[in-house]
Formats: structure tokens, C-alpha cells, sequence
């Protein structure tokens, strides 16, 4: 007991004289507003380019011609810009490509991946931990060295400028790294469950369907949260693989509207949020699965 | 029951038979990323040694890109800018992540709401960053409207058309989205450090100083190594900011390797000699790439 009462001194000032207690007292609070005042300064500085888009996107075109983008608002705030942006430059069509290819890509290579995953955490297989090695290499190249073959392979196969090329560009490119979090997650998972369920006689599909994949529930969360955004806010494999601009995602119509609308910053402004909204929802949503997901790659 | 265990344990060691669907189940994730990772990347390294505009036939020089490469003065420009861009956006992004994360470690009150704000450029893509620094950047933006307004008129210029300052108003941009998940990775980290050292460091009358130099640092070394790899790899791989902010330009004074890479490729046609460059994007990587692996693969062996 007296042990214990020594290791852990009660958070309380030792109440000895007044004057002791009204020091530690004041130096708390200043502790305090001097985080606080520091937080709010960097706070600050992060949100602050995010409120002026947004406002910026509020704003008539006749007000940024006449006082510039950095000014302060000189006459009312319209919403027209952001019909405009959706209808009549694309955005909409822009977001449903987007869309087409995200979803498949998110589907496709969390299911093939956890299947891998799957096989080499719960089998003794050969050569398994050198299949994951290579797998999760395969992540870590320059996607550049890749672009020009895989141009040249879709020009072959004659499936250049077509959704179903970035879907399974993207879809084998992300396989490696999320193969390699679900083996970390899936071997954690008792055997003990998939011996007794083996002795039931449930073959490794029932296993995967009924055992392991239920478990691995926060683990597919975090990752698809992820890989939404990721796939979601490539540029690169889209401007490489498609070539008709009805074709293009959101991060690619927003770079082409930029050139087609240059001087007018309201449109520009109302795209540019459009296109975040998506993956900004995805974060609300999955806050917490998705920053533990970042950390999940890096600290085990 | 505990007693049980061990045998049933054995027992799966020696290993019974593995079912066939099994082996199905792991090759087919392997095989399309053997045809769509492995595959090209192997024909992109064999694309470096041919001279090729994807017209005519492709013929087989050698090593001649990389001499040529040695003569670039655009391509010796694009390595110096992005060693420049390793660098300041790499070395940035971590001590700005880590003290940031310092300061937002303690579960108090606001605290959640600040690491929102600084996580939330995180999930917005590098275009969508792109173009709202793009804005604060423009000759009439934010950025020198606040100058004028504090009599600094001599210091206004246009952030991205001036080659002086292109690469690096780029490179602000870019700190700015990636600092908040440097700041996750370092406070899962912080996290991760047992309470008690940093009490006895305290007991023992350690300054605050002395506990971030002999505790923290040391207890973060793992993360640190995580962090390393993961910047110096996207910085390798930057591409989409500078694409959208300025496309390499003016006169090429933000052109990176990557930039360069792809407008050879497919502006110029140049599809050999751009395989060269990517050759080398990739060489650069590689030594970062092997202890990223053998660190996730000496951690993982236990078994």
C-alpha cells in the first residue's frame, strides 16, 4: 500500500503553505492559455486558406473582376456559383466517374486482398512470408516506372480511355500494402476458433466468410475509409489512362477547368470544394478508424 | 484446458494438409498484381534501354538514355529540385509533425478539435490543395493583398510565376496537407511511450528538454524510421501539386523528377529516355523501399 501511495503521487499539489498552492495554482493556468493561444494560432493558420476558398466560392464574379481574389467581399454572396460549377462545367459528371472508378477499386481490392491475407496468416504455405515481402514491395514502387507500360498495354489491348483500365490499375497497385495490415490483423485472431470450427468440418471458405472476415471488421473499415480517399483523390492514373474529358474524375475536370476558366475564382473556388465534400464525409464518418488506420501502417 | 493446448498446437505445426482453395485464394491476388504491378514495371525498366516515340519500332541503344541524362541540364535541374523538395518538404513535414504532435499529446480540453483541424487538409487531394493555395498565391490573392496592407508593396510578387519562389510557395502548399498526418503517425507514437519513464525522468528531476532528448526521441525511433520512409517516398513520387500549380514551370524552376518523367513521356514522346528517368526515380527510392521492408519484415517474424 505505501508503495503504490509513493509511485503515485496524487496529482494535487503537496498542500503544505497557501502561497505554495497559488503558485502552481497560476503557473496551470498560464500552462493552459499559453497552449491554448498557441493551438489556436496554428489552428488558425491550417483553416484559414479552407474559409477563404469557401468564401470565395459565395462570391459574384462582377466582385472578384473588380477587387481581386484577396479581397474582402464587396458586394453580396450569391450560391449560383456552385449550379453553375455542378451543371456547366461538369462537376456532376465529373463526381459520377469518380464514383465508377472509386467504388469497384475499394471493392476489388479489399476483397482480393483480405482473400490473400487470409490464406497466408491462417495456412503454414511455402514461401509465405516471401509472398508477402514481394506483395507489399510491389506498393512501394514509383508508380512512374509503371505509366508508360501500362499506357502501351492498354493501346494494345485496346482498353486505353476506358473506366475498367484505372479500375484495374488501381486495384492491383493498392493489393500489396492492404494485404500486408489484414495479414498483421488477421493473425492476431485465435486459432483456436478456426481449429474448432475445422473440426465442425467447415472448410477455409465457410472460415474466411463466417470467422475471420466478421473479425476483421475495424480492420476493413479503416482501410476502405483510406483507400476511398486515396483512389478518390488520384490525379496521375487518370490524366495517364483516360483521354475524353467526359471521362474525367473530379481531381482531373477541376485541373482542366482550371485552365478552361482561369480568371473567374468563384467557379473555380465552388469546384474545388465540390470536390472535397466527398472524402470529407468519408473522414466525419469514419474519423476514428481512418486515423487509426494511417497509424495502423506505421505502428505496430 | 490449458493443458490441452500445447498437442493441438503441435499439431497444426507439422501442418495438415492445406486445402487446395487455399493456394487458389492467395494466387489470384498475386497474379493481378504480377500483371498489373510486376509485369510493367519490369517492361518500364527494359523501356529505359530503347530509343522509342511509340510510333515506329523501338530500337535497342543501350545505356545511351542515361548519358544522355548526365548532359540534361532540365533533368539536372529536376534532381536538384527534388533533392530541394526531399528536404525541405521531407525534413519540414517531420519537425513540424513532431512538434506539433508534442503539443497536442495530452488528452485535454480542445485538444480534439485542433488536431482536426491541422488532420483535415489530410483527406483533401492534392489537387483540391492545389488549387486553394493556387488562389491565395494569385497576383491579387490573399497572400500579397496582405502585404500591401502592411506597407510591405516591395515584397508583393506573383508567387508561381516568378522562378525564384515557384518551388518553393509549391512546397508550402504541400507542407500544409502533409504535416497533420505526419502529426497522426508521431502521436500514435507518443502514445505508444510507457508513462512511467517519462514520470522517473521527471522524478529524477530531468529538465523538459533532457526528457524529449533521452526518452522521447529514443522511444520514437521506430516511428521516426516509418516517418523517413514514408516522406522520402512520396516525395519521390510528388507529382499531382505541382501539376496543377504550375506544371513544372516558369522556364522549368519547379520541374521535379516526376514532372519531367511524365512530360517527356507524354508530351514529348520521348518514351525511352522518360523510362530512364523513372529508372532513376526509382533507384533513388529503392534504398528507402529495402529498410522499410526489412524493418515491417524483422518486426513480423515471430512466428
Amino acid at each position: 500500500m505505501t508503495t503504490t501511495q509513493i509511485l503515485n503521487p496524487p496529482l494535487s499539489p503537496p498542500s503544505g503553505s497557501n502561497t505554495r498552492n497559488r503558485r502552481w495554482r497560476v503557473r496551470r493556468h498560464a500552462n493552459t492559455l499559453l497552449f491554448h493561444s498557441s493551438s489556436i494560432v496554428i489552428s488558425a493558420f491550417w483553416f484559414f486558406p479552407i474559409a477563404l476558398v469557401i468564401l470565395t466560392s459565395f462570391r459574384s464574379l462582377s466582385d472578384i473582376f473588380q477587387n481581386g481574389v484577396g479581397s474582402i467581399p464587396g458586394s453580396g454572396l450569391v450560391i449560383t456559383n456552385y449550379a453553375d460549377a455542378w451543371t456547366e462545367a461538369g462537376m456532376f459528371q465529373a463526381m459520377m466517374n469518380s464514383f465508377i472508378i472509386t467504388i469497384p477499386v475499394v471493392l476489388l481490392s479489399l476483397g482480393l486482398s483480405s482473400f490473400a491475407a487470409f490464406a497466408l496468416s491462417r495456412y503454414r504455405l511455402k514461401f509465405r512470408r516471401t509472398l508477402l515481402l514481394v506483395m507489399l514491395a510491389g506498393n512501394l514502387l514509383p508508380v512512374q516506372l509503371m505509366l508508360i507500360p501500362y499506357v502501351r498495354i492498354a493501346e494494345g489491348l485496346g482498353i486505353f480511355d476506358m473506366f475498367v483500365t484505372v479500375i484495374a490499375v488501381q486495384t492491383a497497385l493498392g493489393l500489396g500494402f492492404y494485404t500486408f495490415v489484414l495479414y498483421g490483423f488477421m493473425r492476431a485472431i485465435p486459432f483456436e476458433l478456426q481449429d474448432a470450427a475445422s473440426i465442425d468440418g467447415a472448410g477455409p471458405l465457410r472460415i474466411f466468410f463466417q470467422i475471420v472476415l466478421p473479425l476483421c471488421r475495424p480492420a476493413l473499415a479503416a482501410l476502405g475509409a483510406l483507400a476511398f480517399t486515396w483512389i478518390f483523390n488520384d490525379l496521375l492514373m487518370s490524366i495517364t489512362l483516360l483521354r475524353t474529358d467526359d471521362k474525367f474524375p473530379v481531381t482531373a475536370a477541376v485541373v482542366s477547368l482550371q485552365g478552361e476558366f482561369s480568371a473567374q475564382w468563384n467557379l473555380i473556388a465552388a469546384a474545388t470544394v465540390i470536390a472535397a465534400i466527398p472524402c470529407v464525409i468519408v473522414f466525419l464518418i469514419f474519423q476514428r478508424s481512418f486515423i487509426g488506420g494511417l497509424a495502423l501502417g506505421a505502428v505496430k | 484446458m490449458t493443458v490441452n493446448s500445447p498437442p493441438a498446437k503441435s499439431d497444426r505445426r507439422r501442418g495438415i494438409a492445406t486445402p487446395p482453395v487455399v493456394f487458389v485464394l492467395v494466387l489470384v491476388p498475386f497474379l493481378v498484381e504480377t500483371i498489373g504491378v510486376f509485369y510493367p514495371a519490369i517492361q518500364g525498366v527494359l523501356l529505359s534501354f530503347v530509343k522509342w516515340n511509340g510510333l515506329s519500332a523501338a530500337e535497342p541503344i543501350g545505356l545511351a538514355n542515361y548519358a544522355a541524362l548526365t548532359t540534361d541540364t532540365v533533368f539536372i535541374g529536376a534532381l536538384r529540385n527534388t533533392a530541394i523538395w526531399m528536404v525541405l518538404f521531407g525534413g519540414l513535414s517531420f519537425v513540424g509533425g513532431l512538434a506539433i504532435a508534442l503539443l497536442f499529446q495530452a488528452e485535454r480540453r480542445g485538444v480534439g478539435i485542433y488536431r482536426t483541424v491541422v488532420f483535415l487538409p489530410m483527406v483533401f487531394s492534392l489537387v483540391v490543395t492545389a488549387l486553394i493555395w493556387n488562389a491565395v498565391y494569385q497576383p491579387t490573392g490573399i497572400l500579397n493583398e496582405t502585404l500591401r496592407a502592411l506597407g510591405l508593396e516591395s515584397w508583393t510578387r506573383l508567387w508561381l510565376g516568378d522562378p525564384n519562389t515557384a518551388l518553393y510557395a509549391i512546397i508550402v502548399a504541400a507542407l500544409w496537407r502533409q504535416i497533420g498526418y505526419v502529426m497522426v503517425l508521431f502521436l500514435a507514437g507518443l502514445k505508444a511511450i510507457d508513462p512511467t519513464l517519462m514520470e522517473a525522468a521527471r522524478v529524477d528531476g530531468a529538465s523538459v528538454w533532457q526528457r524529449f532528448r533521452y526518452v522521447t526521441l529514443p522511444q520514437l525511433r521506430s516511428v521516426n524510421l516509418v516517418v523517413i520512409s514514408i516522406l522520402v517516398i512520396e516525395a519521390l513520387r510528388s507529382f499531382d501539386i505541382v501539376y496543377a500549380m504550375t506544371n513544372g514551370g516558369p522556364f522549368r524552376s519547379s520541374e521535379l523528377l516526376s514532372t519531367y518523367m511524365y512530360s517527356t513521356a507524354f508530351t514529348g514522346r520521348q518514351l525511352g529516355y522518360s523510362s530512364a528517368i523513372a529508372v532513376v526515380i526509382f533507384v533513388l527510392a529503392l534504398g528507402v523501399i529495402i529498410s522499410y521492408l526489412v524493418r515491417a519484415f524483422s518486426e513480423s517474424k515471430e512466428d
